[in-house]
């Protein structure tokens, strides 16, 4: 099909890793989550998590899969 | 549980997901030309795609919830469900199955049995599951309504009613493609949202060595969590293998080692993976041979994995409320605000003597099962009536001895996730149920348009007709004739309206769950009576040539009387007789419901394989060895693959994920 799903997999693990990350910046460590930001921390994960599917989607734009 | 508040962030990212589900929907759009391209994908995605899809459509909201439940209920056992009950059968679906549902070119399960049997058995089989998938979406979305009213207090009807119309905009637009997306996405929702959740619950409570340790206590009274009357060794709870080698009486899910390994590992297990169509829909949906038979190893690899997002959960939920200082329990069932009122009452009026503390009238007030120790205490603590109603109120929550499973995973997350991370996993959990209710719409739509209404009109609307022509002269002749064939667009027409249709069938099907709890009960159990024998069914089509329709369609219905007779002499020790079996004469007591759901389908499966093979030697083979080449083992041309290189050749990649998952049992024996 002609939509590439790493496209919306990707900005949307982007988005949500910004998100967390300005949450963990704004609010701190928590008490819930044992006095770690947790926010912070695994909002980076999820943000290179998400850079790394738009890259994958960028690089199969470029060359696209011979059928 | 009190209802939790979200923040800004957490409103933002529920609205980013769905956002992006309707935007997938909406950008696939434009590709939905052809019934095919919207019920079957036109067989284009990549395997890497289908095969997430393929875990995902299986990792529905009620697998998380459920296993955590179980996890919290038999511990590491619970593992079983993947290492015994799953990853075999997803080896032998990619290996020896593939080939036949692919090659086939059928498009869904039930038309491969009309190519290979006749119209009766395709009949038997979509007609269960048009039923069987309506059911299934309702009973998740009645459940997220539930979640949704029980976790963040929104309406019961308005959460029904808004995440069924964002799980049909998308379905609508997109077709499978738009439901496999998502199921994609709700995949790594689902990693990424629980993870951080299991490690922080594994670091609160010490690591694995305390977990361990403190499972070994709760395994020698596990009465004091009310988990279970009876008392184990040590490790009922922390080895897999260990206490079901030992017998029914030494482990708390009560089976024995052969209905585990044929009733769930061979039966229930190859059933489900093999036959059912919600998961292999996903693999039919690949863009080649190789792709559709590597989809089930793909998916094979998280699935070996998944033990520690939605097992290890219940496990620590049991540990923590083992250790006093981390003031948490499993929530209770829940108890209506009057019986709170009453069992307060009660507290504050009752006269404590040594005869009677008070347990029984608190406990009757309350409507629920207390731990005796735990009210006398809380009645002592109220002399003078220093306590607050609220005081009283927590009290009694805590006085409860009774565990409401599905709610480890909810409770969990309110207390380990502050806001953002809080949305992550919420939305996970909504993502779950709703693409839960996608695949379930998308089975129904291809079942329904394929296998019932194009083959009805087949048979009856466009059967040639004979008529008599008298022509101007006054010659008779003699034609045939068929009405106008109504191509394509009327089928893609169809699958369109009949995923409105399927859509309001389920929020019907979700207020019916709603309302009589018991119904839904009768309504899985009739399922498992039409499943087990189902992989008899496939397993003999698909293996010997000489199954013949007849065989396969009465082999069918001596299978599912058999589930019926069978449950109606059978019962789990502490049950009544009625609903949970044994209504016409108890023959055998069994020591759980699990063990006499495997003997079920042991029975079930037997019967239905040995009654096929009679009858199909006693009946003529109908269809010619022609007819049957590409549906059967030994007519079918072997698939050379040797020229792949050796991570795209299914048996293979087979065999080093058989040989992982015996390492993964001997770890955890």
């Amino acid at each position: 099909m002609g939509l590439d799903i790493r496209w919306p997999i990707g900005l949307m693990f982007t988005l949500i890793g910004v998100l967390l990350v300005i949450t963990g910046l704004v609010n701190g460590a928590d008490a819930r989550s044992l006095n770690l930001n947790i926010n912070l921390w695994w909002g980076g994960v999820m943000l290179v998590f998400g850079v790394l599917m738009l890259l994958g989607a960028l690089r199969g734009k470029k060359n696209p899969p011979v059928n | 549980m009190q209802p939790i508040h979200l923040a800004w962030v957490d409103y933002t990212i529920l609205l980013a997901y769905v956002a992006f589900v309707v935007g997938i929907g909406w950008a696939l759009a434009r590709y939905m030309k052809t019934s095919s391209d919207f019920l079957t994908s036109a067989r284009s995605i990549p395997t890497w795609v289908t095969g997430l899809a393929f875990i995902s459509a299986n990792l529905g909201a009620m697998e998380l919830v459920g296993m955590a439940a179980s996890g919290a209920k038999y511990g590491i056992a619970t593992s079983h469900f993947y290492w015994v009950g799953a990853i075999p059968a997803m080896v032998f679906l990619a290996v020896f199955m593939m080939p036949f549902y692919y090659g086939s070119r059928a498009r869904s399960a039930p038309e491969y049995l009309k190519m290979r049997f006749d119209e009766r058995v395709r009949f038997l089989n979509a007609g269960a599951w048009a039923v069987m998938t309506i059911f299934m979406s309702g009973i998740a979305m009645n459940l997220l309504a539930k979640l949704l009213h029980l976790l963040l207090n929104w309406d019961y009807g308005w959460s029904l009613w808004l995440c069924s119309a964002v799980v049909l905009l998308y379905v609508l637009k997109g077709g499978l493609t738009s439901a496999i997306y998502t199921e994609v996405l709700q995949f790594f929702m689902i990693v990424l949202g629980f993870t951080p959740v299991v490690w922080l619950g594994l670091k609160d409570v010490g690591g694995w060595t305390v977990l361990k340790g403190q499972l070994a206590g709760v395994a020698q009274n596990p009465a004091a969590l009310a988990l279970n009357d009876k008392t184990f060794d040590p490790n009922a709870w922390s080895s897999a293998w260990k206490p079901l080698l030992a017998g029914p009486d030494h482990n708390p899910m009560g089976v024995d080692w052969f209905a585990m390994i044929f009733g769930l590992g061979f039966v229930l297990s190859f059933g489900y993976w093999c036959c059912n169509f919600l998961v292999v829909q996903r693999a039919m949906a690949a863009k080649n041979m190789t792709a559709a038979r590597n989809t089930p190893l793909v998916a094979a690899i998280p699935k070996m994995l998944f033990p520690v997002i939605v097992i290890l959960p219940g496990m620590i939920a049991i540990a923590l409320g083992s250790l006093p200082a981390k003031n948490y329990r499993i929530p209770p069932p829940i108890v209506s605000q009057e019986s709170y009122a009453k069992a307060i009452d009660a507290v504050r009026s009752v006269k404590p003597s040594v005869a009677d503390p008070g347990v029984t009238t608190v406990g009757t007030a309350l409507g629920k099962k207390v731990y005796a120790d735990r009210v006398e205490a809380l009645i002592s603590a109220n002399v003078n009536n220093k306590l607050t109603d609220v005081q009283i109120k927590d009290g009694l929550y805590n006085c409860i001895a009774e565990n409401d499973y599905d709610s480890v995973i909810p409770s969990l997350v309110e207390k380990y996730c502050p806001p953002g991370l809080l949305a992550l996993a919420l939305t996970a959990l909504l993502a779950s149920f709703m693409s839960g209710m996608a695949g379930n719409i998308t089975a129904f739509n291809t079942v329904w348009t394929y296998d019932l209404y194009q083959s009805y009109r087949r048979l009856v609307l466009d059967r040639p007709r004979p008529a008599t022509i008298i022509r101007a002269d006054g010659k008779s002749e003699d034609v045939t004739f068929t009405l106008k064939d109504l191509g394509d667009a009327h089928y893609l027409w169809m699958g369109k309206v009949v995923t409105v249709v399927g859509t309001l069938l389920s929020i019907a099907c979700a207020y019916f769950a709603s309302h009589y709890s018991n119904a839904m009960d009768v309504v899985q159990l009739v399922f498992g009576f039409v499943n087990a024998p189902g992989f008899a069914t496939f397993l003999l089509g698909m293996f010997w040539k000489r199954t013949t329709s007849s065989g396969a369609f009465y082999g069918l219905i001596g299978g599912i009387a058999t589930s019926a007779v069978f449950h109606s002499l059978t019962l789990a020790t502490g049950n009544l007789p009625g609903i949970k079996g044994g209504y016409l004469h108890v023959v055998k007591e069994y020591s759980s419901e699990m063990a006499q759901n495997f003997w079920l389908a042991a029975f079930a499966f037997i019967v239905c394989f040995l009654l096929t093979v009679v009858i199909s030697l006693a009946t003529r083979q109908t269809k010619s060895d022609e007819e049957l080449k590409g549906l059967v083992y030994s007519l079918t041309p072997k698939i050379k693959d040797e020229n792949q290189p050796w991570y795209q050749r299914p048996p293979i990649v087979g065999t080093v994920l058989i040989i992982a998952c015996v390492i993964l049992n001997f770890i955890f024996w």
